[in-house]
């Protein structure tokens, strides 16, 4: 695996994802990527951009809106020896892929006592802001973390978006790969070779002493501002991108947080029966230490348009930075950051790999 | 062409029809004693639609079905002894006991595994058949699904979707005329489901009585033309299930289905004709071939052992 430090190279997001999947098409004939307009003129926010010049209509071909059937083709060729990568603009649409993905996808390999394998992604964006709403902005993944023999990925930045892309490509597992979409402008010291991140193995992105903050995806980025935030009030902070959610660097959390002494788990998603349980309990049933645990993540609500209730819907720098004020000063004041500051916190800019 | 003369193929017709139609008798022999730790959709009385067809293909041909896939397996050169050890649940079954009779699989055949869930296979069965065009081979797929399958949407978008890629895949719908215990008439507005797929821009051809020599005649027809870089064809094979929908026995007092029914099907029993075309001694011959083929295949179910406890855990994911 390449360090990002070996290297002075900065790319975007969604640059590193076109790249990394490039890469893997040249590498290997047998990989290639289809979904609904992934070969038209804005190639999935660039993602997919200029691929069909490269490599063909055979390889790159946009699909009918037939998500369950196709979400069985890329099964079907899989079986055959193919690496799918199965791309959907908005993760809520994999809703119409369940039956293919629970049933058939995740289980052939051992249902089939090993005679298939089922090497495929289905990368999924989750969107947010600009009235996305009800059904263009939610993060399912745990509803995918619940089946065995499904792999779940959500890196939260350049580096890690181009290294699990192709990660999972040469997996031999299914992977569902989440994106975000608020991400994909994010940039980070990005090498140009290909290189793997390997799935399993979480980040500690920020060390600290007071208190362990986990965030999910995008929220990362948002656990990073609090941190910020935090430190300012002398709290200190150790944030963790988990990367991999199945398998999970439950691990690596739990040594942190028996560490702190106090865990908060923010997810891109709603909190019930979410990653954010998941994480939880899987570090209470690893320690005997007492440690102090809160979840963070979407309103127990479906998510609205107009901006002054969906800025409600979400965690943000700020919340996040008073609940972990909270948790590790119970008896202090009630503290909340200076809006002018948690403002200043938005425009820092953070390069991954955190 | 230099084909085998049409005894040899009467003679091949009849040993795969009888050799399903005894088999599946077997299954439901033994079913009562508990053995068979699987449930069972048998597929007696249906067993032209799998023969036929799969007469047709060379062994590097890929077929796909259902839960009620003994007959396809059989029919495709399935392992006989792995399939009884499957139902068994033992460890040298198909899938090593954690399939079961939905699951079938034998890929060293060319038989993708089956699913119990409805329609599931049938957009895979176009992935593989993508994957066979895009290698350039001149392998098809056949797709089996029952009539019940042609309601699901993903049976619709999986046609458009072969239809569109001009896929080498083969549909081929086991019309048995029941989904469970309902009737088609109360679940098509119209019995027209060839005039349905034809829309779609794929031929289709219907076969009312499911005549074996009439299926195997057309199916060569149809995979010629696929070979040769055709895209895909449909056949809707009208059946009957003799034996009740799931499990060993019949289910005509059940009051969803009358036994004059059945009776007409076996008047024109495909396995009894072809036996009797062959003649008194050659079926004999045939016959106690299969007896045998049998017989060893239950007794390495019967002796092979159960898996280690430790298999509940491998193959969840692929290294
Ligand atoms: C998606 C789905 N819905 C419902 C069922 C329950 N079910 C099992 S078999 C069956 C009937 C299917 O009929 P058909 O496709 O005609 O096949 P047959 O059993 O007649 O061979 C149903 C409804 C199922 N297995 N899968």
């Amino acid at each position: 695996m390449s360090s990002p430090a070996e290297t002075d190279r900065v790319v975007t997001y969604v640059d590193a994802l076109l790249e990394g999947m490039a890469q893997e098409m040249r590498l290997d004939d047998d990989v290639f990527v289809f979904g609904l307009d992934v070969d038209d003129h804005k190639g999935i926010q660039g993602s997919t951009l200029g691929l069909v010049d490269e490599f063909g209509a055979d390889r790159v071909f946009t699909t009918p809106l037939s998500e369950d059937a196709m979400t069985g083709v890329a099964i079907g060729a899989a079986i055959a020896g193919m690496r799918p990568v199965h791309v959907h603009i908005r993760m809520d649409f994999l809703m119409l892929c369940m039956n293919q993905l629970v049933n058939m996808a995740s289980k052939s390999h051992y249902m089939y006592d090993g005679q298939v394998t089922v090497p495929m992604v289905v990368r999924a964006m989750i969107g947010k802001s600009w009235g996305q709403g009800a059904q263009h902005s939610q993060g399912l993944h745990s509803l995918l973390m619940h089946i065995p023999g499904l792999k779940v990925v959500a890196p939260s930045n350049a580096y890690d978006a181009k290294g699990c892309l192709t990660t999972a490509i040469r997996d031999n597992n299914p992977v569902i790969f989440v994106e975000h979409r608020l991400l994909y402008y994010t940039d980070a010291y990005v090498p140009e070779e290909s290189y793997t991140v390997p799935f399993g193995r979480a980040r500690t992105v920020r060390e600290g002493g007071d208190i362990t903050i986990v965030g999910v995806s995008n929220m990362l980025v948002e656990c990073l501002r609090a941190q910020e935030l935090l430190s300012e009030e002398g709290i200190s902070a150790e944030v963790i991108d988990p990367v991999s959610l199945v398998p999970l660097d439950i691990e690596t959390i739990t040594a942190s947080a028996a560490r702190t002494g106090r865990l908060l788990v923010v997810d891109n998603a709603w909190t019930n029966c979410g990653a954010s349980a998941e994480i939880v309990a899987g570090v209470m049933e690893r320690t005997d230490r007492p440690i102090m645990a809160r979840r963070m993540g979407y309103a127990p609500t479906t998510c609205p348009t107009t901006p002054v209730l969906e800025d409600e819907f979400y965690p943000n720098p700020v919340t996040i930075a008073e609940k972990a004020h909270a948790m590790v000063r119970p008896h202090a004041a009630d503290w909340r950051p200076d809006p002018e500051r948690a403002k200043l916190a938005y425009q820092a800019q953070f390069r991954g790999p955190f | 062409m230099n084909g085998p003369s049409s005894i040899d193929v009467t003679v091949r017709l009849y040993r795969s029809l009888r050799l399903i139609r005894r088999v599946e008798e077997v299954v439901a022999e033994i079913y009562p004693s508990d053995k068979i730790k699987s449930p069972v959709h048998l597929s007696i009385g249906q067993e032209a639609v799998a023969v036929g067809v799969c007469d047709t293909l060379r062994a590097d041909d890929v077929v796909s079905g259902t839960y009620r896939s003994h007959a396809a397996y059989i029919a495709k050169g399935g392992d006989l002894k792995a399939m009884f050890a499957e139902l068994y649940g033992k460890a040298t079954g198909c899938a090593g006991g954690k399939a079961g009779s939905m699951h079938l699989i034998d890929m060293g055949h060319n038989i993708l595994g089956s699913s119990a869930v409805v329609g599931t296979t049938v957009p895979i069965a176009l992935g593989y058949a993508y994957a066979i065009r895009r290698r350039g081979e001149d392998r098809v797929v056949v797709a089996y699904f029952g009539d019940g399958a042609t309601e699901e949407g993903v049976f619709h978008e999986s046609l458009n979707f072969a239809a569109l890629k001009q896929l080498p895949v083969l549909f081929v719908c086991e019309n048995n005329q029941f989904a469970i215990h309902q009737p088609l008439e109360k679940r098509w507005a119209t019995d027209r489901l060839c005039e349905r797929v034809e829309t779609y821009g794929i031929s289709a051809k219907k076969f009312a009585d499911s005549n074996v020599e009439s299926i195997r005649t057309h199916t060569q027809g149809a995979i010629a033309e696929m070979r040769a870089g055709g895209g895909p064809a449909f056949m809707e094979c009208v059946t009957y299930r003799w034996r009740e929908h799931v499990g060993p026995g019949e289910d005509y007092d059940a009051g969803y289905r009358d036994r004059t029914e059945y009776e007409a099907w076996s008047d024109k029993d495909e396995v009894a004709r072809l036996g009797a075309a062959l003649g008194e001694n050659r079926r004999a011959d045939i016959d106690a071939e299969i007896e045998q083929q049998i017989a060893e295949a239950v007794e390495f179910a019967e002796s092979s052992p159960f898996p280690a406890i430790e298999e509940l855990h491998t193959h969840v994911f692929a290294g």
